[in-house]
């Protein structure tokens, strides 16, 4: 459907960028006469902020408040993992060479300075900026730099370790969210006073395993360890990799 | 109230330019970054909404977890769709420029 | 330490934990997949059979998650509408887990590309849990933002296992599938935007609540919907979906049609008729029932013209989809509760019809090696049961007596001529004829025998790939006998009763 190649637009590319001005027009001049904001929600979270655990009133709203929205979503993140891994091997290039000096001394540096950033910062959630979120995303900035880098080891991490590492994060948010159900008769439903430590605790873990997902998404693709378990002998692998 | 508006008006433009592009280029790249574009427009007319001037109280949390939320969203899929697009392009015979390849790779057949 | 009652509203979150769980665990472990999600899937159906009772006994119910009334706090709902989509998903779910077992086993036994079915199979397990799971979610939510959340967890795990099969078609139809999902939930994410601009809030009851009626809101709704008809292929937004359904596995091909494109209509029905009545016009009511209309013609039409099996079928989604949306234009007249039965009963019949027929495909194609049309003579008498389930499959696709797509015909009928709108019943009728002409198509073929047939012996199939398709076939073929407890569950479970009444009956 493309017709890219021609350096000025035809008659339906003009038709189409004609639609969508008389679209974005219709819609800036709605915004612009939408009356001055309602409040929003702002009022409401600051009534009930304190009995939430934390002090920042984003962490309160995604971990406490609208948690099952979060919940949800780091399954989101874990279905990404799995979607990547049915598709593709992951993709490490043939030939061994040496690591490059450069490239080991800074990862030599930065990483394990990456790992206590992401730390300080799921920890500074509660009451600044911050979270399992941000935190997760430090550590997979650290993940990234270590594939870039192609640290030989890399290629020969077993899967077991990363799907418990990957599974970590949702299995506790579950377990919590249930255990709150048993206690207080509401799913995610803190207890009084402890909600805090409860969401310290979903942060951490999520954290590991969202820097492992984004990681692994850099990665492409699922591990060598990923092979199938059942060996049947009668197979031919003609298949030059791809499975 | 001019700042919302400003915020506002920028994201609804980045998100028809991502729109546009998205419905007319075909190169599989192109249309992700589109689509990536299409939602940092959303995501800037959200934070707009939460912004209040100074001293009128404290900001609106809602729009910003719901930022965070679509952020995340939007990376699973952004690499979903980049790795699928990788695999498209080794199991058809185009290049990435749309030449055909010299050796056909196998075909595999069966569903 | 909280001990549960009959009437505790927190039963409703089992339908989504518990595949949520399974998903998770089927991903960490590699051995035990199947039994893992057998379990999910049957806890399931009987967690989604409590509910019924529920509903039944105390009426429309809402759970607040974490304790956190609205606005603060997310919503979950039970009520008759939600209730039989949950119904719908579990046992079709159920089907397709027995079949999906049946159907990797069977390709993993071939000696020839072991390794890729394997895959297949390993892989499979948890995308489809975890769809399963945004699939009740999407059902029972009731905050706008959640089921945004839900839709792309729908949106992800469906591209994946689209692009499951690693055919260089489904990689592509899967690409396409993905952005136009994409494209559907940002558009329906800046709705979001423009409504909570306008109201403030993002729980349904209280956006059904709030009298305000200006541009924002309207901009809000038809930005929504845009998106909630991108995901459900109306047509003409409708080009992605035979090639993704087509090219996908049997299995998956199954849960995509029966299942995934009823989520984004069910949400359509409810913003138009539950959330924003005031505001919809008649000009857009009748348009969406013409678009219904076209897609009901050519999707017929393009289903008449295939070559392939698969792709014929893909195409007969597009043309029932159609149906649903004739619905719409009834509405003002018969208002909204007879509708949402006539809803409720094509999306049911549709599904387990199109459910069988897609697993009656793929197990002819499984024993055939291909789904060519022209040659599948004579597979009568080697797959009698799967003949037999995708004929009844048809009959209800036809909508004959006395099956549930009879019975959601019937009232198409009867609503559009009461109303005196007598154009929807000849599109109606016309498309049921349409059907015939399709399904026949296929059915004849199946029993002819070709002069150089010879009985081959070859091996009989695991009962798994044939019988889960004729129990689906039945179950849609019969919803019409039991057309009344459909009905009676509506009836008990009426969304406009929990308005009255939002905690429950006493």
């Amino acid at each position: 459907m493309s017709r890219s190649r021609h350096k000025r637009f035809d008659g339906f590319q003009r038709l189409l960028l004609l639609l969508v001005i008389c679209l974005t027009t219709l819609l800036g001049t709605i915004i612009w006469t939408i009356p001055g904001t309602p409040s929003g929600l702002a009022d409401a979270v600051a009534l009930f902020q304190e009995h939430s655990g934390v002090e920042s009133p984003v962490t309160a709203v995604l971990l406490n408040f609208r948690g099952y929205d979060t919940l949800l979503e780091v399954m989101v993140l874990l279905l990404a993992v799995i979607g990547v891994w049915s598709l593709a091997k992951a993709p490490f290039s043939d030939q061994m060479m040496d690591a490059n000096p450069v490239q080991i001394g800074v990862v030599r540096l930065l990483a394990p300075l990456m790992c206590m950033v992401a730390a300080y910062l799921v920890w500074q959630g509660s009451h600044l900026a911050g979270g399992a979120f941000q935190g997760g995303a430090i550590l997979g900035a650290a993940g990234v730099l270590m594939l870039v880098a192609e640290l030989p080891w890399l290629r020969g991490i077993p899967a077991l370790p990363l799907r418990i590492g990957l599974v970590l994060g949702p299995l506790l948010f579950i377990g919590v969210a249930l255990f709150c159900l048993l206690l207080t008769g509401d799913l995610l439903g803190y207890p009084e006073g402890a909600a805090g430590w409860f969401i310290l605790l979903i942060e951490a873990a999520c954290a590991i395993s969202i820097g492992l997902t984004l990681a692994l998404l850099f990665a492409g693709g699922r591990p060598a360890g990923e092979a199938p378990e059942k060996h049947n002998p009668a197979s031919r692998t003609g298949n030059g990799g791809r499975v | 109230m001019i700042t919302t508006l400003l915020y506002s008006l920028t994201g609804l433009i980045l998100f028809a330019m991502g729109l546009f592009t998205l419905i007319i280029h075909s190169h599989p790249l192109r249309k992700i970054l589109a689509v990536n574009v299409m939602s940092t427009g959303v995501f800037l007319i959200l934070v707009a909404t939460a912004y209040k001037p100074l001293g009128q109280g404290d900001i609106d949390p809602v729009p910003h977890a719901m930022v965070l939320t679509g952020i995340v969203v939007s990376v699973s899929i952004t690499a979903l769709a980049l790795i699928l697009a990788c695999r498209m392009q080794e199991t058809s015979n185009l290049d990435l420029l749309g030449r055909k390849k010299q050796s056909k790779p196998t075909k595999e057949a069966g569903a | 330490m909280i001990f549960f009652n009959a009437d505790t509203s927190s039963w409703m979150i089992s339908p989504i934990v518990l595949p949520l769980t399974a998903g998770l665990l089927c991903f960490l472990f590699t051995r035990r997949t199947f039994a893992i999600a057998l379990t999910a899937a049957l806890a399931n159906l009987l967690a989604v059979c409590l509910l019924t009772y529920q509903l039944l006994v105390f009426g429309p119910m809402r759970c607040h998650v974490g304790g956190w009334q609205p606005p603060l706090g997310i919503t979950l709902r039970t009520d008759g509408p939600a209730l039989l989509m949950l119904l719908m998903t579990a046992v079709t779910g159920l089907a397709i887990t027995l079949y999906a077992r049946g159907y990797f086993s069977y390709r993993i036994s071939d000696p020839r590309r072991t390794s890729r079915h394997q895959r297949q199979q390993r892989y499979f397990w948890p995308l489809w849990m975890l769809l399963l799971a945004g699939l009740n979610g999407l059902f029972l939510s009731n905050d706008i933002f959640n089921i945004y959340v839900t839709l792309e967890l729908i949106g992800i795990s469906a591209a994946s296992l689209a692009a499951l099969s690693g055919k260089p078609a489904s990689q592509l139809a899967s690409f396409r599938y993905l952005m136009v999902s994409l494209l559907g939930s940002l558009t329906y994410l800046l709705g979001i935007v423009f409504l909570y601009r306008s109201c403030g809030v993002l729980d349904l009851d209280l956006l059904r609540n709030l009298t305000a009626n200006g541009p924002g809101i309207r901009a809000a709704l038809a930005l929504m919907s845009v998106g909630l008809l991108l995901k459900t292929a109306l047509f003409p937004l409708h080009f992605w979906l035979p090639p993704a359904h087509a090219n996908a596995l049997a299995p998956v091909s199954a849960i995509l049609s029966a299942l995934v494109v009823k989520g984004s209509f069910y949400l359509l029905f409810r913003f138009w008729f539950e959330i924003f009545p005031s505001i919809i016009s008649t000009a857009a009511l009748n348009f969406l029932g013409i678009l219904g209309a076209i897609a009901i013609i050519w999707g017929a039409i393009q289903a008449m013209r295939q070559q392939r099996l698969k792709l014929m079928v893909a195409y007969s989604t597009v043309s029932q989809l159609g149906y649903l949306f004739i619905a719409f234009p009834l509405v003002k007249v018969n208002g909204s509760e007879q509708v949402w039965s006539i809803v409720i009963f094509m999306a049911l019949a549709h599904a387990c019809a199109k459910s069988a027929m897609f697993m009656a495909a793929g197990t002819v194609f499984l024993h055939l090696g291909h789904d060519q049309i022209k040659n599948l003579s004579g597979v009568r008498s080697s797959l009698p049961i799967t003949v037999f389930a995708y004929g009844i499959a048809g009959v209800s696709l036809m909508g004959l007596p006395p099956s549930g797509g009879f019975i959601g015909k019937w009232l198409l009928l009867t609503s559009s001529l009461a109303s005196s709108q007598w154009w929807w019943a000849l599109v109606v009728m016309s498309g049921s004829l349409l059907a015939s002409i399709y399904v026949f198509r296929v059915m004849s073929r199946f029993f002819v025998i070709p002069d150089s047939f010879s009985f081959k012996k070859t091996e009989p199939l695991s009962p798994l790939l044939e019988w889960p398709a004729l129990a689906l076939a039945l179950i849609s073929m019969f919803l019409g006998l039991a057309a009344s407890w459909p009905l009676y569950i509506l009836a008990t479970g009426s969304p406009a009763l929990a308005q009255i009444i939002p905690g429950g009956l006493p």
